[in-house]
């Protein structure tokens, strides 16, 4: 049982319809999700957080979803309205953004933003949404969760701010963590903590963790598997590790357009975009292997 | 080209007060691309602005091009002195097309020819006549982040600053603005002041890099020396292996978060 996939995707699909016709934001994206670290990169506009909200049911209108497969454990995705998906989110996905700042609340403590979330899916008493907030500030590496519990978002740092934000998307115990450029505002060190922690949790809690970012290297250092988007479409999936050999002339261009330590080149290659990565892909059949 | 001696910059006062640059000393000779790198809240931003200018209060020396700079500037100082912001949203007027943003500088500093001006400072970075009647909602972030460039570059300035030129931009994206930057260097042997937190993006454009932390200039390296991994200060050799990409190993996950 334990290896049925937390999160199946089948030919997910998203379009905004505009006046000049329709925008196929994603267009039959495919993937499973086990206990894992999943990334998906790709450049600006390729539809990386597009797939991220509309597994979480937050495509705006008039965008709409489709989908072949959309189930997360048992639950099929497809056929939740917005009543259902607000159950579902904080307590069995949870989803962390760029900015912490615009995610909390910032005339609220953030230790009562968090015991509020806590109660919200438990209907805890105040006393134990304190005790599990202040737990929970704790397990994200907080060295004074007293002091912090008391603080308005505006009082902590960026880095703090991301703490934060991670202990009030596990509180409610999620089975999968989308992290859209969790770390990208950040400076390269507290980068690298914020991630730890992450990690850690994904880990002890058994969870499966969706990292979005443009940062090859980051990816391909902290995740087991990665995604490769381009214009809507996963053009590439490889082992995280194995990304320096991806096989796609985009995921080639973009590797190599990175300047690097110790190999200066006068002049960085300049991806050459070929028309046909624009193609679709085939979607996924029953007969797909 | 620019030589800072005992810089320092305080912001705020009494128990509020922040020492944002602490004697910075430092010399970029012309033509020479200097590179800044160092934790957030260092001081990088500050001692670019203080170069350009926008600080009034900043103590200690500031001589570019052979010229004491005093508590005011004069026009030709401001025009040979020109700055490039992170934000490729925020630093161009949402309201105002392209031309409109490139033909202020040339109004405002009287240089007339503004036309022309506008169509060869676009060509320089290379937007072609169609980029020049959109507004920047209209652009891609390369194109806006170009547009920028152009905008320093349309006053023929001699020094270049330049604030995380790349960091909101992607990879492939970023390789068009370095390798534009090192033309623009090659072409008009423009000095260049920059900042980045990435260390590779810094040792492309660098020959010699400057690191800070809190307010101080710690260490003065090489690119040379970065690519080797012989720096000396513990802080910036942190800096290195988090840049190397993610090494649970080398995280220290309870180190307090600067406040
Ligand atoms: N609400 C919307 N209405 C219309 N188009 C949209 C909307 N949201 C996103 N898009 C378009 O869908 C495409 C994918 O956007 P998305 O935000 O998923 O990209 P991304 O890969 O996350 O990019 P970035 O790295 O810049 O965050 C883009 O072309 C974008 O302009
Ligand atoms: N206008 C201001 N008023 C008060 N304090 C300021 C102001 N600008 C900067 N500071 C403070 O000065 C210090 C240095 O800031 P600065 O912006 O120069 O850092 P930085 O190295 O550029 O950081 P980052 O990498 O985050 O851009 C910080 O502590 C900052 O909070
Ligand atoms: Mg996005
Ligand atoms: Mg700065």
């Amino acid at each position: 049982m334990s290896d049925a996939p937390l999160l199946t995707v089948r030919n997910l699909r998203v379009v905004y319809p505009s006046d000049e016709g329709d925008f196929r934001a994603v267009r039959n994206v495919s993937f499973t999700l086990g206990r894992e670290r999943l990334g998906i990169v790709g450049e600006s506009g390729s539809g990386k957080s597009t797939t991220g909200r509309a597994i979480m049911g937050l495509v705006p209108e008039p965008g709409r979803v489709e989908a072949d497969l959309l189930r997360l454990g048992d639950t099929d995705l497809r056929t939740l309205n917005e009543r259902g998906f607000r159950k579902l989110r904080g307590k069995r996905i949870a989803m962390v953004l760029q900015d912490p700042k615009y995610s909390l609340d910032p005339v609220m403590t953030v230790g009562r933003q968090i015991a509020e979330t806590h109660r919200h899916h438990f209907r805890s008493s105040a006393k134990q949404a304190r005790a599990a907030a202040l737990e929970m500030l704790e397990a994200v590496h907080i060295r004074d969760p007293e002091r912090v519990y008391t603080q308005y978002p505006h009082q902590v740092s960026g880095g703090m701010g991301q703490r934060i934000m991670i202990a009030m998307m596990l509180i409610a115990g999620p089975d999968l963590l989308i992290a859209d450029e969790p770390t990208s505002a950040l400076d390269v060190t507290v980068q690298h903590q914020v991630l730890a922690i992450m990690d850690e949790q994904v880990r002890k809690r058994g969870m499966g963790l969706i990292l979005i970012s443009h940062n090859l290297h980051l990816v391909s250092s902290f995740c087991d598997r990665v995604l490769v988007m381009y214009a809507g479409q996963i053009v590439e999936s490889c082992k995280a590790a194995h990304l320096s050999e991806a096989q796609h002339p985009y995921t080639r261009g973009l590797l190599a357009a990175l300047p690097e330590l110790g190999h200066r080149r006068l002049v960085l290659p300049q991806l050459q975009r070929d028309p046909a990565w624009l193609e679709d892909v085939a979607p996924l059949t029953d007969a797909t292997p | 080209m620019i030589t800072l001696e005992n810089v320092s910059v305080a912001y705020g006062t009494g128990a509020r007060r922040v020492l944002a640059a602490s004697d910075v000393s430092l010399h970029v000779t012309p033509g020479e691309a200097f590179g800044l790198v160092g934790e957030s809240g260092s001081g990088k931003s500050t001692v670019l602005r203080a170069v350009a200018g926008l600080i009034a209060h900043a103590e200690g020396r500031i001589v570019l091009a052979g010229q004491e700079m005093g508590r005011r500037r004069s026009t030709a100082t401001r025009k040979m002195v020109q700055m490039v912001f992170q934000d490729p949203y925020g630093s161009l007027h949402p309201n105002q097309t392209v031309d409109q943003i490139l033909s202020m500088p040339v109004a405002i500093h009287r240089l007339g020819d503004a036309d022309r001006r506008v169509a060869t400072a676009l060509r320089e970075v290379g937007l072609g006549r169609e980029h020049r009647f959109r507004y920047p909602h209209q652009l891609s972030g390369g194109q806006r982040q170009r547009v920028a460039i152009a905008r320093a570059l349309i006053l023929q300035p001699r020094i270049l600053l330049l604030d995380e030129p790349t960091s909101a931009l992607d990879v492939s994206v970023q390789a068009e603005i370095l390798n534009l930057l090192t033309r623009l260097r090659r072409d008009h042997g423009l000095t260049m002041l920059m900042v980045s937190h990435d260390l590779a993006v810094i040792a492309h454009l660098c020959e010699r890099i400057g690191v800070m932390s809190r307010g101080e200039l710690l260490e003065l390296t090489t690119a040379d020396a970065l690519a080797s991994g012989t720096v000396t200060h513990p802080y910036t050799k942190q800096l290195l292996r988090s840049n190397q990409g993610f090494d649970p190993s080398s995280v220290d996950i309870d180190a307090t978060p600067a406040a």
